[in-house]
């Protein structure tokens, strides 16, 4: 074995010296190149700008001179910083996550980023580490050996025997060729894109989102320049129209155009997203994503650390039939994009991916016959929707009888109070769970429907939450408490009865010291300490 | 007992020290200086001060005063704890009862918290935390002697679990 003191450092890729650097540079581009070339910026700007740049370029030398990473058997450490240095360190045995990203500035020189994460709550192992950047070989060859389960490989006379080789810095280029090959060789295709898909993108938020950003950024560059668009030529004419025009056509042609922005914008980032999308199980259940145009992007997840997958369909993929599928892993970031399998797809084909993933075939996964909830569900699920929304509908009435000219909130208000008793009957429809031989099944909510599918095994703790109005029903919220995807689960309004049995089913063993108390036993506390349960004995009757 | 009545389980064994009826009234009292106290400054000082703001300043404080009167006992006979071999398992919650259990083998650390008011009673909450976000499990108001062997021995139990509780 190599004691971790043998182990060398190694530095990051030393393009790195040029593309860190340059990637602040061409962000700041199109001011330079504006500032250089039209004389309408002021000098100082200039030099500003300058300044900056050789600042950026001092910054990224001094980055790359301290920042040293090495690999031993049992951890990945990353020591960086040069006043303030940083020194951090993630055990193997934890590692939950291997991202490699390659912005298209990193893949010009041949880099990629390799990010790994680790699985406790610890913020160090949570945020886990960043090599940036390392060649792209170098990267691939470290996600699939970072990630390799099982003992620590034997070592023979330097050369790792029954293992994957660990790193080997002082040969890059021997070890390197087998980073590549190893990709797919052994790995089944789960999923690849396919272009129809690309009608589902203006359906998602984040695309929406990404189109704001796309406007913000151009507007930016836009105000950088100075030019102002009232100085277009055909601004005044434009004002003009507008000025003529009735109020609704301004309003309605605006909307018009913003929603084709919207569109575009959203195609855009799909293609720029999933361009190339595969996702591919290796034998041992690592699951690999790769995708992206520009910016390249692959996500690894062992299979260790897979406790199921989600199916979401938030409100506007809902309308449009469409889904999403997500791993539930440990170790993975609770980030919108964490832990997404697949582009928005049809409901079927993002089931079928589910159960691929959970390994089970679908009807005993996200498309599992689930149990109703009671019937007192319903009505619990129509009081949440329609109070909140009836108290809002009076506010709404009461500032359109006062105020002047806001006539118009309260027979909207009305509108979203009758709107919101389809949603609570729908949320009753979709509510449900089952338990398999293997995973818990459970599905909730309207405007975003999840189905879950989480294996027992990952089921970590549980909570049971009762309101008043529930124990006047006789029901209970219970939660499958995990440490992969959100944290925990909801089964939301069983019967207390059922949700107590559910738990119980799961984890046996930790329910059967809780079971009620039989009569004679239930004569007060003392009983039930006198019954002596290890900690507790020592704890009471020091 | 009330909370048992609602679930096919039985509560937990232990309550925590009766001196966190003290705890919760003190925190009820702080929160009372910290609502109505800038009100009542802002009408002393502000001599045209609206007259509303006599009448709102009144009623946080009865609240206040009501809710310092009323709850801290009640929370006492709610609030239970207990270690078994298997679990950590706790029953706390007003208006929503909430039971919270963690396996012991799923257990990651045990942190001990004395606040400055619960310093001052000698109380002490224990944390304890598992791999997910939704996992800790606070018993609040144990004793501090307690609290310190309650830690102890969990940290042993939970040192002597394999595996890293994901």
């Amino acid at each position: 074995m190599t004691t971790p003191a043998e182990v060398p450092w190694r530095r990051l890729d030393g393009k790195m010296l040029v593309v860190a650097p340059l990637q602040h540079v061409v962000r700041l581009l199109p001011v330079l190149v504006i500032l250089l070339f039209t004389g309408r910026g002021d000098p100082v700007r200039l030099w500003i700008t300058l300044g900056i740049t050789v600042i950026l370029i001092v910054l990224g030398v001094v980055r790359w001179k301290t920042t040293r990473y090495r690999i031993t058997d049992d951890r990945v450490e990353l020591h960086s910083g040069w006043v303030r240095r940083q020194r951090r360190s993630v055990p193997r045995d934890r590692l939950r996550t291997v991202d490699v990203t390659s912005t298209l500035l990193h893949r010009v020189f041949g880099l990629g980023v390799l990010h790994v994460r680790g699985a406790s709550s610890a913020s160090a192992d949570h945020h886990g580490l960043k090599l940036d950047a390392v060649s792209a070989t170098e990267a691939a060859r470290l996600r699939t050996e970072l990630l390799q389960a099982g003992p620590a490989p034997v070592r023979i006379g330097g050369r790792a025997v029954g293992g994957v080789p660990t790193a080997e810095p002082g040969l890059p280029e021997v070890v390197s060729g087998n980073g590549r090959h190893s990709d797919y060789s052994h790995s089944q295709v789960l999923s690849v894109l396919r272009w129809p898909w690309i009608r589902f993108a203006p359906l998602t938020v984040s695309a929406l989102a990404g189109t704001g950003v796309l406007v913000a950024a151009v507007w930016n560059v836009v105000s950088e320049l100075g030019l102002r668009p009232r100085d277009l030529p055909f601004a005044a004419d434009v004002e003009e129209r507008i000025r003529g025009a009735a109020i609704w056509l301004t309003v309605g042609v605006f909307a018009l155009a913003l929603l084709v922005v919207a569109i575009l914008g959203s195609l855009l980032m799909f293609t720029e997203r999933w361009w190339g999308y595969r996702l591919t199980r290796d034998d041992d259940g690592t699951l690999r994503v790769h995708r992206g145009l520009l910016t390249k992007r692959s996500l690894s997840v062992a299979g260790t650390r897979q406790r199921g997958a989600a199916v979401n369909e938030p409100l506007l993929l809902r309308a449009g039939r469409g889904a999403q599928t997500r791993v539930l892993a440990t170790g993975l970031g609770r980030g919108s994009q964490h832990g997404t399998l697949q582009p928005p797809a049809t409901r079927r084909e993002t089931h079928l991916l589910a159960a691929a993933v959970a390994g089970e075939p679908p009807e005993r996964a996200t498309l599992a016959p689930v149990l109703q909830h009671p019937r007192r569900a319903l009505w619990r699920r129509l009081t949440r929707a329609v109070v909140p929304m009836a108290v809002l509908c009076a506010a709404g009435w009461v500032v359109a009888a006062t105020v002047p000219g806001w006539y118009w909130l309260g027979p909207l208000a009305t509108v979203l109070l009758v709107l919101a008793v389809p949603v609570g009957f729908d949320r009753y429809r979709n509510l449900g769970h089952l338990l398999t031989a293997r995973h818990l099944v459970t599905r909730w909510g309207s405007l975003h429907r999840r189905t879950v599918v989480l294996e027992r095994d990952g089921v970590i703790g549980w909570r049971i939450r009762q309101s008043i109005f529930q124990r006047r029903a006789g029901l209970v919220t219970l939660e499958a408490v995990t440490a992969a995807g959100e944290g925990g689960y909801p089964v939301t309004d069983v019967t207390a009865a059922d949700g107590v049995a559910l738990a119980a089913a799961v984890t046996p063993n930790v329910f059967e010291a809780l079971a009620p108390l039989r009569a004679e036993e239930a004569a007060g506390d003392l009983a039930a300490q006198g019954a002596g349960r290890g900690p507790q004995e020592r704890l009471h009757h020091r | 007992m009330t909370a048992a009545v609602a679930l096919p389980l039985r509560p937990p064994a232990h309550r925590v020290d009766p001196r966190a009826v003290q705890w919760w009234r003190l925190q009820g009292l702080a929160a009372l200086v910290a609502l109505a106290g800038p009100q009542l400054v802002v009408w002393l000082v502000l001599g045209t001060a609206p007259s509303w703001l006599l009448v709102t300043t009144i009623v946080t404080a009865a609240l206040a005063v009501a809710y310092t009167l009323v709850v801290p006992p009640i929370r006492y006979r709610i609030h239970r704890w207990e270690i078994t071999d298997e679990a950590v398992y706790t029953l706390s919650g007003l208006l929503v009862r909430e039971w919270r259990i963690a396996p012991i083998s799923r257990v990651q650390t045990v942190d001990t918290e004395h606040g400055p008011l619960q310093q001052w009673l000698k109380l002490a909450s224990v944390t304890v935390t598992t791999a997910s976000a939704r996992g800790p499990v606070t018993i609040h108001g144990l004793a501090a002697p307690d609290a310190a062997e309650l830690a102890r021995v969990l940290t042993e139990t939970t040192q002597a679990t394999p595996g890293d509780a994901t």
